[in-house]
C-alpha cells in the first residue's frame, strides 16, 4: 500500500517537473502507471461506457489530481470495481455518485457539486465577465461621451463671429494678386 | 575551488545588484546622470557574474564533483553528460539560480540595447530589475545554496529521476523560465514608468518586444512540457489541469492579454491605465506560481510544513513586490492620462474584448486552483476542482474569443465597419460551414459540439489568411501589386496572422483529440493481433533491451495497414538502476492524421501482456499550433520597428522652435 502511495504520488511528482520545479526527486520511486485493467471492463458496452464516464469525473482519493479512470493506484481499481458494481446492481449514475460522496466525502467529486461552499467557485467566473464587461463599457461610454464633448468644442471654437466670419469672407474674395497691389 | 569561484561570484553578483537597485534609483530622483548611468555597467557586471556562478555550478555536475551536496543529491556519474548538465536546473536549488541568471540577462539586454531609451526610465527600469534580483539571490544564498560542500565527499550521487532523462524535458525548463521570468521586465517597465510619472506610446513601444520574447518562449516552454507529458507519463493525455500546469498558464493568459492591450497603447495611447496593471498582474502571477509551487502549500499542506522557511521566503518576496507596486500603482493611478479615443467597434474595441475574456479566463483558472486551499483554511470542508470544472468554466470562454479573433485584426482602428469586415468573412464563414457538416457526417455517432469545435478552428484558421489576403489586397489588385505589397508587409502582420493561424491548428487538434480518440484496453499473446483506427496491430513477442543506465522489457508490436507493414513499436517498461525505479515508455507511430500510441502492461497468467491502445485523431496539431505561435512571435520580434525600439524624436524638433 504504501509503495502504492508513492506509485501515484509520482504521477503529481511527474507533473511537477512538468513545470519545471522538481523538489525532490529521489522521494518518489514510481511504477508505470496504468489504469483500467481489461478484467475490471464489463461485457455490457453500455455500462462499461457508463462507467468510463463516471469514473472520469471522480477523484482517486490518494491521488493529487487524477481520476480513477487514469489512475493505477490499487484504491482507484477497488472504486472502479464499486462503480461497475453499482452500475450492474442497478444504480443510476447520480445513485452511484451519492454512494460514493456518501461514504468518501465531496472531496471525492473533481467536479463540485453546486451548494452554498461552492457558489463563489461557480459563480466566480460570470462575476468576473460581468466586470470586465461593466468595466470596458465605462470605458467606452466615457470615451464616446469625452469624444462627443469634444467634438462639441472643436465647433464652439470654430464658430467665428459674425465679424470674424465678415473680414474672412472678405479675405477670400480678394484675390491674391489684388492683395499683392495693395 | 572552480566551485567557491561560482560561490563567491554569485555573493558578489548580489552585491552588485544591491548597488544597482539603490544608486541609479536615487540618481534618476535627484536627477543626477552620472549616478544613473552606474545601471549600465552594473546590469553587465551582475549577469557575467551570476553567469560564472551558473557555469561553476554546471561544471560540479559535469565532472561530478560529489564534495557539493547539491551534485550529490540530483546526480550520478552514469549517468550522460546531456542529463548532467539539465541535471544543474532539475533541483530546487540549481533551478533557483537560472531563475536568477535569467533575470540578471533581462536587465542586462535593457542595459545593452537601451541606448536610446529616456534616461531616467532605463535607470529606474534597471533598479527595479535589481531589486527583484535582490530578493531571489538572497533567496538562494540563505535558503537554498547549491554550492553547499559535503565533507567527508560522497561516492556516489544519488541520482537523478528517470523520468528526466530525456531529451525535450532536458531543455524546457530554460525555456519556461525565459518566459515566466521575461514578465519581470514587463513588470520592470510598469514600476519604472510608475514612479517616473511618465507613460507614453514609446514606453508600451518598449514594453511590447520584451512581453512578446517572454511570452514566445512560456508558449514553447508549455508546449514542450505538454508534449513531454503526452509520450513520456504514459496515458495519452496532454493536459490535466494540475495546479502545477495552472501556474504556468496563468502568466502565459496574463501575458498574451498584454501583448494585445500594449497594441492599443503603442498605436493609440489608450489604455493606459489597464496596461500598466496588467504588466504589474502577468509577473505576480509569475511569482504566485513560483510561490504556489515551491512552497508545496497546493498540493498539500504537508509539504508546505517540510520545508517552511522556503516557503514563507517567497511568498515574503511575492508579497514584497506584488503589494508594494499595486500600491505604487494605486497612488500614481490618477495621475495617468487616457487618450485615444474609440468607438466599441473598432480593432479598439476588439481589443478590449480579448482582454476581458483572456482576464476571465485567467481570473477562472485563479479561483479553481486556489478555491480548494481557501475553502479548508475557512471551513475545514475538503472539495476537488478537477478538469471537469475547468472544461465547463474555461472551454465556454474561448468560444467568444476565438469566434471575434479573425474579426478583431481586419476592424479600422477608432471606428470599423463590422458589415464590411462580415463580407471579407464569406471565405471564413464558409470554411466553417463547411468543415462542421463534413465532420457531422463524418462523425455521426461523434460528440455533438465537436464538428461545431473543428469548425471553429478552420474558422480562425481562414479568418487569420484572411486577414493577411486583405493587407495584400489579393483580389482587389494586380498579381504584381499583390506580390509587391507581400514582400513589403512588415514582419509584425505576418508574425501576428501566422500565430493566430497557430491556434487555429491548435483548436483543430484539441477538439478532434478528445472528441475521437478511440481506446482499446486488452490481452495479447504472442502472435495474436487487434484492429484499431484502420490498423492491425500483432503482437510479435517481448524481448530484452538495454541502455546507458537502465534495462528494458520491451514488446514488440508490428503495425499493419492494408495488408503491408506500416512500423514496428516497442513499447516497454524500463528500469532504471540509480535510482532504482520503472518507467513505461509508450510505443507511438506519429503522423500528420493521427498518433497511434501503445503502451504495454503487465505479464498475465495466461502468458499474454496486457496492452492499452489509443488512436489520437491529430493530436501533433496541438503542439504544432504552439510552434507556429512561437515562430509567428520570433517573425514579429524580427520587425525593424521593433528592433529599433523607440525612434529619436521631436527633440529636433523642439531644438529648431526657439531658432526660429
Amino acid at each position: 500500500m504504501l509503495h502504492s502511495v508513492n506509485a501515484v504520488s509520482m504521477r503529481t511528482f511527474t507533473t511537477f517537473i512538468l513545470m519545471a520545479f522538481v523538489v525532490s526527486a529521489l522521494l518518489f520511486p514510481p511504477t508505470c502507471a496504468f489504469a483500467v485493467q481489461p478484467d475490471e471492463v464489463l461485457r455490457n458496452t453500455e455500462l462499461e461506457k457508463r462507467a468510463r464516464n463516471l469514473s472520469a469525473k471522480l477523484r482517486c482519493l490518494v491521488c493529487q489530481n487524477q481520476s480513477i479512470d487514469d489512475s493505477d493506484a490499487p484504491l482507484a481499481r477497488d472504486l472502479r470495481l464499486l462503480v461497475r458494481e453499482r452500475l450492474v446492481a442497478g444504480d443510476s449514475d447520480d445513485e452511484v455518485v451519492g454512494f460514493l460522496v456518501a461514504r468518501y466525502g465531496e472531496f471525492v467529486l473533481l467536479k463540485p457539486s453546486w451548494g452554498p461552499h461552492t457558489f463563489i467557485l461557480w459563480l466566480s467566473p460570470l462575476l468576473v465577465l460581468l466586470l470586465g464587461i461593466f468595466l470596458a463599457r465605462r470605458l467606452l461610454v466615457s470615451s464616446s461621451r469625452v469624444s462627443a464633448s469634444q467634438d462639441g468644442d472643436v465647433k464652439k471654437v470654430n464658430r467665428l463671429s459674425e465679424e470674424d466670419e465678415e473680414r474672412l469672407k472678405a479675405i477670400l474674395e480678394v484675390s491674391p494678386d489684388a492683395r499683392l497691389d495693395k | 575551488m572552480i566551485v567557491e569561484v561560482g560561490h563567491f561570484a554569485l555573493v558578489l553578483g548580489v552585491v552588485v545588484a544591491l548597488v544597482q537597485m539603490i544608486i541609479p534609483l536615487w540618481g534618476a530622483q535627484i536627477g543626477n546622470t552620472r549616478m544613473m548611468e552606474v545601471a549600465k555597467p552594473a546590469a553587465i557586471m551582475q549577469f557575467l557574474l551570476l553567469l560564472i556562478a551558473f557555469l561553476a555550478l554546471m561544471y560540479a555536475y559535469v565532472v561530478s564533483d560529489f564534495s557539493v551536496l547539491n551534485v550529490v543529491q540530483n546526480s550520478h556519474s552514469a549517468k550522460p553528460l546531456i542529463y548532467r548538465i539539465a541535471g544543474v536546473w532539475g533541483n530546487h536549488e540549481g533551478s533557483m539560480l537560472l531563475w536568477v541568471l535569467v533575470l540578471a540577462l533581462f536587465g542586462a539586454a535593457v542595459a545593452v540595447y537601451g541606448e536610446n531609451l529616456r534616461p531616467t526610465l532605463r535607470a529606474n527600469v534597471l533598479a527595479v530589475q535589481a531589486s527583484i534580483v535582490v530578493a531571489f539571490g538572497l533567496f538562494i544564498l540563505l535558503t537554498s545554496n547549491p554550492f553547499i560542500r559535503m565533507i567527508p565527499a560522497a561516492l556516489e550521487g544519488r541520482g537523478l529521476n528517470p523520468i528526466l532523462q530525456d531529451p525535450a524535458l532536458a531543455f524546457h525548463p530554460p525555456f519556461l523560465y525565459i518566459g515566466y521570468v521575461g514578465f519581470s521586465m514587463a513588470f520592470s517597465f510598469a514600476v519604472a514608468a510608475l514612479i517616473d510619472g511618465r507613460i507614453d506610446a514609446v514606453w508600451a513601444r518598449w514594453v511590447r518586444p520584451w512581453t512578446l520574447a517572454a511570452w514566445m518562449f512560456l508558449t514553447i516552454g508549455i508546449a514542450m512540457g505538454s508534449w513531454w507529458a503526452y509520450y513520456e507519463l504514459g496515458w495519452g493525455g496532454w493536459w490535466f489541469w494540475d495546479p502545477v500546469e495552472n501556474a504556468s498558464f496563468m502568466p502565459w493568459l496574463a501575458g498574451t492579454a498584454l501583448l494585445h492591450c500594449a497594441l492599443v497603447m503603442e498605436k493609440r495611447e489608450a489604455l493606459k491605465v489597464w496596461t500598466i496593471l496588467l504588466a504589474i498582474l502577468t509577473f505576480s502571477l509569475s511569482l504566485m506560481g513560483a510561490f504556489l509551487v515551491r512552497s508545496g502549500v497546493l498540493t498539500s499542506v504537508h509539504s508546505f510544513a517540510v520545508d517552511p522557511e522556503r516557503g514563507v521566503v517567497i511568498l515574503g518576496i511575492m508579497v514584497l513586490f506584488i503589494g508594494g507596486s499595486l500600491s505604487l500603482f494605486a497612488y500614481r493611478v490618477s495621475s495617468l492620462r487616457q487618450g485615444g479615443l474609440f468607438s466599441p467597434i473598432s480593432r479598439e474595441g476588439s481589443l478590449v474584448l480579448n482582454n476581458v475574456l483572456l482576464t476571465t479566463a485567467t481570473a477562472t483558472v485563479l479561483v479553481g486552483t486556489l478555491y480548494p486551499l481557501v475553502l479548508e483554511t475557512f471551513t475545514g470542508l475538503k472539495i476537488s476542482v478537477g478538469a471537469p470544472y475547468f472544461n465547463l468554466t474555461f472551454g465556454p470562454l474561448m468560444i467568444p474569443l476565438l469566434l471575434a479573433m479573425p474579426f478583431g485584426p481586419l476592424l479600422a482602428w477608432k471606428r470599423g465597419d463590422i458589415v464590411g469586415v462580415g463580407q471579407r468573412l464569406i471565405f471564413a464563414c464558409l470554411v466553417f460551414v463547411v468543415v462542421a457538416a463534413a465532420a457531422y457526417a463524418y462523425y455521426y455517432r461523434g460528440p455533438v459540439m465537436a464538428p461545431f469545435g473543428l469548425a471553429l478552428g478552420a474558422f480562425v484558421m481562414a479568418g487569420a489568411i484572411t486577414e493577411f489576403a486583405v493587407r495584400v489586397k489579393v483580389g482587389r489588385a494586380s498579381f504584381e501589386e499583390v506580390a509587391r505589397r507581400t514582400w513589403n508587409q512588415p514582419r509584425s502582420a505576418w508574425g501576428s496572422a501566422l500565430s493566430h493561424f497557430g491556434v487555429g491548428l491548435m483548436v483543430v487538434g484539441i477538439v478532434a483529440t478528445s472528441a475521437y480518440q478511440e481506446e482499446k484496453i486488452l490481452v495479447l499473446k504472442p502472435g495474436e493481433e487487434t484492429k484499431i483506427a484502420g490498423y492491425t496491430v500483432k503482437f510479435r513477442g517481448e524481448a530484452p533491451r538495454h541502455g546507458a543506465n537502465y534495462r528494458e522489457q520491451v514488446g514488440v508490436l508490428d503495425v499493419m495497414r492494408n495488408g503491408s507493414q506500416v512500423i514496428r513499436l516497442y513499447p516497454g517498461k524500463r528500469s532504471y538502476t540509480a535510482p532504482v525505479q520503472v518507467t513505461s515508455e509508450a510505443g507511438i507511430y506519429a503522423s500528420w492524421a493521427g498518433d497511434l500510441y501503445t503502451i504495454l502492461g503487465d505479464r498475465q497468467k495466461n502468458g499474454g501482456f496486457t496492452f492499452r491502445m489509443y488512436y489520437n485523431p491529430l493530436v501533433r496539431f496541438i503542439w504544432f499550433g504552439a510552434l507556429v505561435m512561437f515562430f509567428g512571435g520570433a517573425i514579429s520580434l524580427s520587425d525593424r520597428r521593433l528592433r529599433f525600439g523607440a525612434p529619436v524624436r521631436s527633440r529636433r524638433r523642439s531644438a529648431q522652435v526657439p531658432a526660429e
